[in-house]
């Protein structure tokens, strides 16, 4: 038995549920884990060891080999391809002599590719070692591996603090906000402790009853009303409750909740505080997507902060009997973890697989106890809606939709960055707003939602017209919508989870006919298959993820058919391209044949 | 007015979708009142001599003889119908197509535990009057374009016998639960 091992399960409890914190503590010193490591935890925790391994394979950032002394992931979403992603990779590649998904052959260098890191309003952006270095140039590369092989760390590189938070002590990252605009609600003025201080006078239900009031609904995307949420909970059989809070924005396009957790993270907690009380939970986890692994001992250190000022532990904010503290949950880089119910699955230590529902997370939850899971924003918003009153929440946005939103614009805009608006704004006045110009189309809500051109610009952001998470993608004039839905295809192949047979398997199919129509051999039936097939998608797989996974597809072929009808061959209905001189090619050469066909 | 041609062939199968259509029992009766066929191992007639209504295809393509079968299928039949796993999806012999093929051929002819010590001169198999080895295993919807699909390991009788009286009457096709269950 390894030490390391002994100590880190010792560290947890022996706790199996907190599997993903063990390895992930393990991780960091060995940089790879193999059978010996799995056999080990598994015989401490009482697990067998393909539950450590299925855990362990399941997370991009536990299975990609990092034992390099410089392990880089370089973020390949849409935005960064769009800011020049390409001839980064390819400096990347040159100076430190390796591929991606390689180690360099003396060992201090590893390259990864990785979703969306949310930090679309910079990129092109890497994580080194679980730092941040968004912006970065070709010039930037070379200097970065020139002084690494000189044996600068990581942390020397850090050449500059972006604005706000990312300037103190706990967190000194180059990452900037770029908080373009304040609302009313979020981004408001905002004096600490103002809601904690009330919660004595209120009783819980009449918490729920004001959320209720406020009409506030989820802000992950689905948009379900929250304190109907809160209310199911409540009435759920059992006395342990539990509060999630889901930090694992992980939708391509969002990075809404990283500018809350910097500046704001005090509104979070409370609202954590405020959500655990309405429903009398046992305790508050805020599940953070290890992208975020940058700012976790910052907020750690304000949770101590709140320890002590009362607000969390027994009694907490005074009142006889709340006995609650928040703890911080790491993720490991998959974005179906987004989903709550693979979110709760993850929390306990196991792969982000979705569960089947019915029974809901409100009903049996974490640990099999009911529980809420509920937006970074969504929780922000639950403590002015306690501060100010659900009337005031109510009078904004739109009749259906009441309240502010958080959108985070990137693409190509003039100023990328987080705005909160009022729902109700339409797309040409974002745009507007954003300073983007010659706009042939947005993706809103990220690659799960829709892929908009023109004639929907006059459509307005709310759940009763164009409902969205966040995410707004903005993809000028100069640029291909087919190369746009590949990546995001790209991403989806990369981030299921294999569970459905429909979303393993006809993503990879989707690629392969986008490909072969990008490629100029693409007949008619190749088009229509993909809008069968697409449709598909939405029927026959389990969670939201493979529910929306053919939405790039057929959103662009809704309003962008032209773009593929010119890449396809006229007059030919069907062809499948097989070439048969291709397809003997190796064996011919293997057996030393070289006929003709 | 003349009877319906049919024409079946096994490519990278087992022929056990043709055992299953053998399987209609008494019913065969009926079908050589039904169809005639033409290039089928059922009549052992080897290639086409006229053009066919419908094409069964059994198994998928693994070299390139099954590609040029397939290919003068489609030429020769108007509804081409994959039959059973291995023409729809590939089947077991696809079971390979995640190992590349140099590895398989090694395997096969010069690690196998029937082959290693007895091919000392370390044969691979290249006459010319072979069938070359594809890169992997195609459905033949990869390779053609398939009207139809009748799923199964094998088909079962009821089903290929259903399947083929819908086509031919132009019927509806029936299909319980229990032509399509695989258990």
């Amino acid at each position: 038995m390894s030490s390391l091992v002994q100590s880190t399960i010792e560290k947890y409890g022996k706790d199996a549920t907190r599997l993903m914190d063990i390895i992930t503590d393990i991780k960091k010193e060995l940089g790879v884990l193999g059978k010996g490591e799995f056999t080990e935890i598994a015989d401490q925790l009482g697990l067998s060891s393909v539950e450590v391994e299925q855990t362990y394979s399941f997370y991009h950032f536990f299975s990609t080999d990092s034992r390099a002394k410089y392990n880089i992931y370089l973020n390949d979403s849409l935005v960064s391809e769009m800011m020049g992603r390409h001839e980064i990779a390819e400096a990347f590649e040159k100076s430190t002599g390796t591929k991606f998904g390689s180690i360099s052959s003396d060992g201090l260098f590893s390259l990864h590719n990785t979703s969306c890191i949310g930090m679309n309003d910079q990129e092109p952006a890497a994580i080194i070692n679980g730092t941040i270095f968004p912006r970065i140039t070709t010039y930037r590369v070379r200097e970065l591996i020139q002084q690494f092989r000189a044996g600068k760390e990581v942390e020397d590189m850090v050449n500059s603090f972006g604005g706000g938070k990312n300037q103190s002590d706990l967190i000194k990252s180059m990452v900037t906000n770029n908080l373009n605009r304040r609302g009313a609600v979020i981004f408001s003025n905002y004096e600490p402790a103002t809601t904690l201080n009330k919660l004595k006078d209120l009783k819980p239900e009449q918490v729920i009853d004001e959320v209720k009031n406020s009409n506030l609904r989820g802000r992950g995307g689905a948009g379900f009303p929250t304190g109907l949420k809160w209310d199911f909970c409540t009435k759920s059989p059992g006395e342990v409750r539990y509060l999630l809070c889901n930090a694992d924005e992980g939708e391509p396009g969002t990075f809404k909740d990283r500018v809350i957790l910097t500046e704001i993270p005090h509104l979070l907690f409370e609202g954590m505080i405020v959500g655990g009380y309405a429903i009398s939970a046992k305790e508050g986890i805020l599940y953070l997507r290890m992208e975020y692994d940058y700012l976790k001992d910052y907020l750690n250190a304000i949770l101590d902060d709140f320890r002590k000022a009362g607000w969390l532990g027994k009694n907490a904010c005074g009142i006889e009997g709340f006995n609650y503290d928040i703890r911080i949950q790491m993720g490991a880089g998959a974005y179906v973890c987004g989903e709550e119910s693979a979110l709760i699955e993850s929390s306990e230590g196991k792969r982000g697989e979705p569960r089947n529902r019915p029974p809901f997370p409100v009903q049996v939850g974490y640990l099999n106890k009911p529980t809420v899971v509920n937006n970074v924003e969504t929780l922000c918003s639950v403590v002015k809606i306690i501060e100010k009153g659900a009337d005031w929440y109510k009078a904004m946005g739109t009749k259906e939709t009441a309240g502010t939103k958080l959108l985070s614009i990137s693409g190509d805009v003039k100023y990328p960055g987080v705005f909160e608006i009022e729902w109700g704004m339409s797309i040409d006045e974002m745009l507007e707003m954003a300073g983007a110009t010659n706009v042939k189309a947005v993706q809103v809500g990220g690659p799960s939602g829709r892929l908009i051109g023109q004639n929907e610009f006059h459509r307005t952001i709310c759940y009763e017209d164009l409902p969205t998470g966040g995410a707004m993608i903005v993809i000028g004039e100069h640029r291909k919508i087919l190369d746009v839905v590949k990546n995001f295809t790209d991403f989806f192949i990369e981030e299921s989870c294999g569970s459905c047979a429909p979303c393993r398997y006809l993503t990879v199919i989707l690629r392969n006919k986008l490909q072969k129509i990008i490629d100029g051999k693409g007949v008619t039936k190749d088009l229509d298959d993909l809008v069968m097939w697409g449709e598909q998608m939405k029927k026959a797989n389990r969670c939201g993820l493979g529910q929306t996974a053919a939405n790039p597809v057929l959103t662009s072929i809704e309003n962008f058919r032209s773009e593929y009808e010119t890449r396809i061959e006229k007059g030919k209905d069907f062809d499948t391209k097989f070439d048969l001189n291709k397809a003997i090619q190796n064996s011919s050469r293997y057996v030393g044949r070289f006929p003709q066909a | 007015m003349s009877k319906p041609i049919v024409a079946t062939t096994s490519l990278a199968g087992c022929f056990g979708c043709h055992m299953s259509i053998l399987d209609i029992d008494e019913r065969i009766l009926q079908l050589i009142e039904l169809v005639d066929f033409n290039k089928s191992p059922v009549d052992d007639i080897k290639e086409f001599t006229t053009m066919c209504d419908i094409g069964l295809i059994e198994g998928g393509c693994c070299n390139s003889e099954n590609v040029h079968v397939l290919k003068d299928f489609r030429k020769n039949c108007k509804i081409l119908v994959s039959v059973g796993e291995c023409a729809i999806m590939g089947g077991l012999p696809a079971l390979r197509n995640n190992i590349p093929i140099e590895e398989c051929l090694h395997e096969a002819y010069l690690n196998g535990p029937s082959t290693k010590d007895a091919n000392p001169d370390k044969i691979l198999p290249n006459n010319e009057e072979l069938p070359i080895i594809l890169d992997k295993v195609y459905p033949c919807h990869e390779i053609v374009k398939i009207d139809y699909y009748l799923p199964g390991c094998p088909p079962r009788a009821d089903l290929i016998w259903n399947a083929l009286v819908a086509l031919v009457t132009g019927d509806e096709l029936k299909l319980p639960y229990e032509v399509v269950k695989f258990d």
